[in-house]
C-alpha cells in the first residue's frame, strides 16, 4: 500500500507541471499585449512600458518566464495583476465562496444522486425507475445554465423564495439553489451510476446467500448491496469535487457570485494573463489533489487495485 | 456400411448405419449461413429495442434538418423585422418573433447546424486522436505507454470547460466553429484516450488474440482482424454519449460570449440572449432550450441502447 500511494504521488508531479506549463504556454502566447492595452485610448508611455513589462518579467524568453513564475508560487507569492493589486487578496475572498457551493453541491449530489439511485437500482424495470431515469437523462440534456435561468427566473423572480442576485458576502442559505444548479448534472450522473452499480451486485451470488441464511431486507441492502456497490459511487464523486470548481464559472456568473469562477472569467476578459494562469494553477492543482486522494481512497476499499497495478 | 475388417465377430451390430439414426440436435445447428459477428448480433437485438429506434429516428430527423434547413421553413434566420420585436406567433412564424424581431422556428431550425456540426466533428476528432493514442499506448505497453500516459493525464488534469474558456478568449477574433472543434479536441481527447486504452489492454491479452497468434496470425492481422474490431465497442458508446456533451459544451460556451462568433445562428447564442426577456418572454428560451435538449438526449439514449447489447454483462440481466 506505501509502495502504491508512493508511486501515485510520483506520477501526479510531472501532471502538475506539465498542465500547469501548457496553461501557462496557452495564456502567453496570447496575441496581443497585455501592457500597451493597459493604456486603452492613450497610450502609455514608452518608458512606463518598459518598466511594466520588467516588473512582470515579459521581456524574458519563455521558459525563463515559467520558472520565475513557478519560483514565486513555490515562495507563496501569487503576484499581482498588471493594474497591481495583489493576486492573493483577491484569491483569499473568493475562494471560500466557491469551496461552499462546491460542498453545497457535493452534498446535494451524494444525498439525492445515492438515495434515488438506491431505489432506482433496487426496483429495476419499474415505473418508480423509469421516472428516475428519464429525470436523470432530462438534467443532463438540459444544459447547466438553462437550468440556472429557470431557479432564477421562477425561485427568485415569481415565486422571491431567493435573491435573484447573490452578491457580496454570500451566506450559506443564499448559496443554496446556486449549489444545487451546479451539482445538478453531477447528481444525475451519481443516480445513474449508483442505479447501474446496485443492480448488478443486487443480482449476486453473495447476496442471495445473505438472503437465504434469513438475514433481513434492509441489513442485506446496507451490508451487502451498498457497501460493494458504491465503490465507484466515491470515485466518482471524488473526481468530481475539482470538475465542480471550473464548472462554477458558469453557475458563478448566472447567479453573480464572487467566487474563484467570477474572477477568473473577470481576468480573462481583462487580459490579467498573471491571474489566470493563477487561477487555473490552483484549480489544475484542486483537482490533481482530488484525483490522488480518489486513487488513493479507492485502492483502500478495492484490494484488488492495489494488486493489479504491483504487476 | 459394411462391418470394419478388423471387428470382432458379432460386434458389428453394435454400430448403427448412419442413416438410421435420427439426428435432429445436429440438424437443427444452422452450418450453411455465415456466423453472426458481434456487430451483426448487436444490430439484432438493437433493431428490437424501443430506445433505440426511437433516439435513432429522432438522430435521422435532426441529421435532415442540420443538413437541409430549407426543407422545414422557408424563412431566413437572419431577416429580422424590428417593429416584429417579441412579436407573438402568426401563420407562418408559429413561434413568434425574438427581441430583434427575428422568426424564432426558423432560428431554431437552422441553429441545428452550428449545434451539430460541432458536436459530430469534435466527436470524430476525439475518436481518431484520442483511439489512436490510446490504442497504441495500450498495444505497446512499456515505456512508451507509460509517456502517453502522463500526457494523457496533464491534458485530463484541465477540464473541458475551463481550458476552452481560456483558449477560445485568447483567439476571439478568430473565432469559428473550425476553432472551437480544435480547442474541444485539444482538450477532450483525453476520454477517449483512458477508455481505448483499458480495452485495447483487455482485448489483447484475450484469449482467442493468443489463439489467433497459435495459428500463425502476424500482428497486423492481430491487430486489424481481432484487437480492434473487439476493443472499439466501448469507444464507440461513449463517443456517442460525449457527442451530446460537447453540444452543451458548445452552447455554454456561447453562452459566456467565447464559442461562436456573435452573428451566428446557434442554440447557445440564441438560450443566452433569451435570458435578458425570461421575464416576458419564457418562450423565447423554452425553443432553443427544448431543441437542444431533445438533440443531447437522442444521443445519450442512443449510446446507452448501444452500451446495453454490447456489454455482455448487462445482457445477461
Amino acid at each position: 500500500m506505501t509502495w502504491y500511494v508512493l508511486r501515485r504521488v510520483l506520477q501526479m508531479i510531472p501532471v502538475f507541471f506539465g498542465a500547469t506549463f501548457l496553461v501557462y504556454f496557452l495564456v502567453f502566447f496570447m496575441p496581443g499585449d497585455p501592457i500597451a492595452a493597459l493604456g486603452g485610448d492613450k497610450p502609455l508611455p514608452e518608458a512606463a512600458q518598459i518598466r511594466l513589462r520588467e516588473e512582470f518579467n515579459l521581456d524574458k524568453p519563455f521558459l525563463v518566464q515559467y520558472f520565475l513564475y513557478l519560483a514565486n508560487i513555490f515562495q507563496g507569492d501569487l503576484g499581482s495583476t498588471f493594474r497591481g493589486q495583489s493576486i492573493a487578496s483577491q484569491l483569499t475572498d473568493a475562494f471560500p465562496i466557491t469551496i461552499r457551493l462546491a460542498l453545497i453541491a457535493i452534498i446535494f449530489e451524494t444525498i439525492f444522486g445515492i438515495l434515488a439511485g438506491v431505489i432506482s437500482g433496487l426496483r429495476k424495470g419499474t415505473w418508480i425507475d423509469t421516472t428516475f431515469l428519464m429525470a436523470s437523462l432530462l438534467v443532463i440534456a438540459v444544459p447547466t445554465f438553462v437550468l440556472g435561468f429557470v431557479a432564477q427566473f421562477v425561485l427568485g423572480v415569481q415565486l422571491q423564495v431567493m435573491p435573484v442576485n447573490v452578491g457580496r458576502d454570500p451566506s450559506w442559505t443564499n448559496l443554496l439553489v446556486p449549489g444545487m444548479v451546479l451539482g445538478a448534472v453531477s447528481f444525475a450522473y451519481v443516480l445513474r451510476l449508483t442505479r447501474t452499480q446496485v443492480a448488478e451486485v443486487a443480482s449476486q451470488d453473495h447476496v442471495r446467500t445473505a438472503t437465504a441464511k434469513g438475514l433481513g431486507r434492509g441489513r442485506v441492502i446496507t451490508t451487502h448491496v451498498l457497501r460493494n456497490s458504491l465503490i465507484p459511487v466515491i470515485t466518482y464523486i471524488g473526481i468530481d469535487l475539482g470538475m465542480l470548481m471550473g464548472g462554477a464559472i458558469v453557475t458563478e456568473s448566472i447567479f453573480n457570485i464572487p467566487g474563484i469562477g467570477f474572477h477568473l472569467f473577470d481576468a480573462i476578459r481583462a487580459g490579467e494573463s498573471t491571474k489566470v494562469v493563477t487561477i487555473v494553477t490552483l484549480l489544475v492543482t484542486v483537482f490533481v489533489i482530488a484525483n490522488l486522494v480518489v486513487d488513493i481512497l479507492y485502492a483502500l476499499l478495492d484490494p484488488r487495485i492495489r494488486y493489479v497495478s504491483k504487476a | 456400411m459394411s462391418p470394419r475388417p478388423d471387428a470382432l465377430p458379432g460386434q458389428e451390430h453394435f454400430v448403427a448405419p448412419a442413416d438410421e439414426v435420427p439426428l435432429r440436435a445436429v440438424d437443427a445447428v444452422d452450418t450453411e449461413s455465415e456466423p453472426r459477428s458481434l456487430w451483426g448480433e448487436a444490430w439484432h437485438s438493437l433493431i428490437r429495442n424501443p430506445v433505440f429506434v426511437i433516439s435513432g429516428v429522432l438522430i435521422a430527423f435532426i441529421l435532415l434538418v442540420t443538413l437541409f434547413p430549407s426543407l422545414f421553413t422557408s424563412q431566413d434566420p437572419r431577416y429580422c423585422v424590428l417593429a416584429n420585436s417579441y412579436g407573438g406567433p402568426q401563420a407562418g412564424h408559429p413561434f413568434g418573433f425574438d427581441q430583434q424581431g427575428c422568426d424564432v422556428y426558423a432560428r431554431v431550425i437552422y441553429g441545428a447546424r452550428a449545434s451539430v456540426s460541432v458536436g459530430v466533428l469534435t466527436t470524430i476528432g476525439v475518436v481518431i486522436l484520442g483511439g489512436i493514442i490510446g490504442a497504441i499506448g495500450g498495444y505497446f505497453g512499456g515505456w512508451f505507454d507509460a509517456v502517453l500516459s502522463r500526457l494523457t493525464d496533464i491534458f485530463f488534469a484541465i477540464p473541458l470547460v475551463l481550458g476552452a474558456i481560456v483558449i477560445m478568449q485568447l483567439f476571439k477574433q478568430q473565432a469559428g466553429v473550425l476553432l472551437l472543434v480544435a480547442v474541444m479536441i485539444v482538450f477532450g481527447w483525453t476520454a477517449i484516450a483512458r477508455i481505448a486504452r483499458s480495452s485495447v489492454m483487455s482485448v489483447k491479452n484475450a484469449e482467442f488474440v493468443t489463439a489467433a497468434t497459435a495459428l500463425g496470425a502476424g500482428r497486423r492481422t492481430n491487430l486489424s482482424r481481432h484487437i480492434v474490431p473487439n476493443a472499439v465497442a466501448p469507444v464507440i458508446v461513449t463517443a456517442t454519449v460525449n457527442l451530446g456533451v460537447y453540444i452543451v459544451v458548445e452552447a455554454t460556451l456561447s453562452f459566456l460570449g467565447v464559442g461562436l462568433p456573435d452573428a451566428s445562428v446557434s442554440w447557445g447564442m440564441d438560450i443566452s440572449k433569451a435570458q435578458s426577456a425570461l421575464r416576458d418572454r419564457p418562450s423565447l428560451l423554452f425553443y432553443p432550450a427544448g431543441a437542444l435538449a431533445i438533440t443531447v438526449l437522442s444521443f445519450i439514449m442512443m449510446g446507452d441502447a448501444v452500451r446495453d447489447v454490447l456489454d455482455p454483462k448487462a445482457k445477461k440481466r
